[in-house]
């Protein structure tokens, strides 16, 4: 340590107090959950075709693809019986680069069988909260405003969201396929500044892996949180109907065929074990992002000892 | 021909007939949802400024801009003077032009003049200059400790984060694009 100071690699040496943080934050999550009882599991890295959705690239590995999250394993290890997991792991999104995007970055995936997205809502509260107070963070900062995490969070739904804070409602966004630039123009710098919040009831359109509501179909049981405006986790109620599933894929298939987007093959072995998958809820965390409100970094860049032009 | 994926602080587009860089320049994706690329661009002839949102299936029109090698003479009022080293002509920038490149300029400094349409617009510098640390706190002994920076002052009157052993004299490498501090320089 002592070659701190030379100035060969400044700028690494510089992430010091980020890295250790980033290595802690890690730490006390996996305290988190291995005291729930929770069963840490490991899924290839790579397999043969992603989730088919359409607006996620993966990076092709020989005639493989590297993954863009272990959804679709973990979820088949729930169907096999195993009620509580997580993983830590390395994901892969092709063309994301940015302040808040790496190409290859961490994701904390877990799944609780019992569970809808409102419970999961609240163990996700539950488990940053306990992961701030085990590392001892006064709080979480974003622009250099500070961000208590202690309960009650935020919860909004997109409906109301897009009427407090967009020129537009959420249906006319939809039908101006204007959605997501509502969200990142006019929402999202908006929330998650108070406390963190939970944005939630997705359109069905957008509802992805998640089962829609009984009581009102025309939205899903899918939730993102923010922390400071930033999206930090994506959960659902997982659909459970293969049948619905396989109808969603094919759509997203479709729209990629048509963008001329990479080709990816329809996911049988996970549709056969969405049989036996009991009601349940799954979240995906993106960690970096999370090391980046605990040290209060602009760039995602300053939490990861290297990123793709330090190479 | 550029497509949104080329887009990057520093490109250069031409839009309705006027050459604009970008200056701002954001990444941005819901995780689930569609690519979009924030940009802020400014005209490269009257600095005018706006912000737009681009997406993946944009294309764009490259700017017809060219670059031509010229020395750094001298500022005159709120001009600065460049000779153009083929044929000696002299041509003169505005200081919204120069803008922060005057921070890494030091005099006879060899540049890139911009021309759009052969007329100069702009200036780009050297990726790496090395200037000579004019201002500097001393090194307080035993504060070794990672990634500690202080202020100093370069020959060109710019300050600058550099570790704490950089002293007074030295003279250190710095990137023009980001105005960081690299490395310090032998000799």
């Amino acid at each position: 340590m002592s070659e701190f100071h030379s100035d060969n690699n400044f700028s690494l040496t510089r992430k010091s107090h980020a890295l250790q943080t980033r290595a802690r934050l890690i730490q006390c999550i996996r305290d988190f959950f291995i005291h729930l009882d929770f069963l840490e599991v490991e899924t290839p890295v790579r397999i043969p075709s992603p989730a088919p959705e359409e607006h996620i690239e993966a990076i092709r590995s020989e005639d493989w693809f590297l993954q863009t999250s272990p959804e679709l394993a973990m979820k088949r290890m729930l169907a096999a019986g195993y009620p509580r997991i997580f993983q830590i792991s390395k994901c892969f999104r092709a063309g994301e680069r940015g302040h808040l995007h790496l190409p290859e970055y961490t994701m904390l995936e877990w799944y609780v069988a019992g569970f809808d997205y409102r419970e999961l809502m609240n163990q996700c509260e539950g488990m940053i909260w306990s992961v701030a107070r085990a590392m001892n963070l006064e709080a979480f900062v974003r622009q250099g405003r500070k961000i208590q995490a202690d309960p009650p969070w935020e919860r909004v739904t997109v409906a109301q969201a897009f009427s407090q804070h967009a020129p537009m409602s959420v249906e006319e966004a939809l039908a101006q396929d204007k959605f997501d630039e509502m969200l990142v123009e006019h929402i999202e710098p908006k929330l998650g500044f108070n406390r963190p919040a939970f944005l939630y009831d997705y359109p069905a359109g957008l509802a992805s892996l998640a089962r829609l509501k009984e009581d009102n179909p025309s939205v899903g049981e899918r939730f993102e949180l923010y922390i400071g405006g930033l999206e930090i986790a994506n959960g659902f109620s997982e659909l459970t109907d293969a049948n619905e599933q396989r109808r969603r894929f094919e759509e997203a298939l479709k729209k990629r065929a048509a963008k001329n987007r990479a080709r990816y093959d329809m996911p049988e072995k996970f549709l056969r074990s969405l049989d036996d998958l009991p009601p349940c809820a799954g979240i995906a965390l993106g960690i970096d992002r999370l090391a980046m409100l605990c040290v209060g970094a602009d760039k995602i860049d300053d939490v990861v000892a290297f990123a793709p032009d330090d190479l | 021909m550029y497509t949104a994926s080329d887009l990057k602080k520093g490109l250069r587009l031409k839009i309705d007939g006027d050459p604009y860089v970008i200056t701002e320049f954001n990444f941005v994706k819901p995780g689930k949802g569609q690519a979009l690329y924030r940009t802020k661009l400014k005209n490269m002839i009257n600095g005018n400024q706006f912000e737009r949102t681009f997406r993946s299936v944009d294309n764009f029109e490259q700017a017809d801009l060219r670059e031509k090698t010229m020395q750094y003479l001298y500022k005159e009022g709120d001009k600065y003077c460049f000779m153009d080293n083929e044929n000696y002509e002299q041509v003169y920038l505005t200081e919204e032009q120069v803008d922060e490149a005057v921070n890494f300029m030091t005099d006879n400094i060899e540049v890139e003049i911009l021309l759009f349409e052969d007329k100069p617009i702009g200036i780009s510098l050297p990726n790496f200059v090395e200037l000579v640390v004019t201002e500097a706190e001393p090194w307080a002994k035993g504060d070794t400790a990672a990634g500690n920076t202080k202020p100093v002052k370069v020959q060109t009157g710019y300050t600058i984060l550099v570790p704490t052993f950089v002293t007074e004299g030295e003279k250190i490498r710095i990137d023009t694009r980001t105005g960081e501090y690299l490395t310090r320089v032998k000799g």
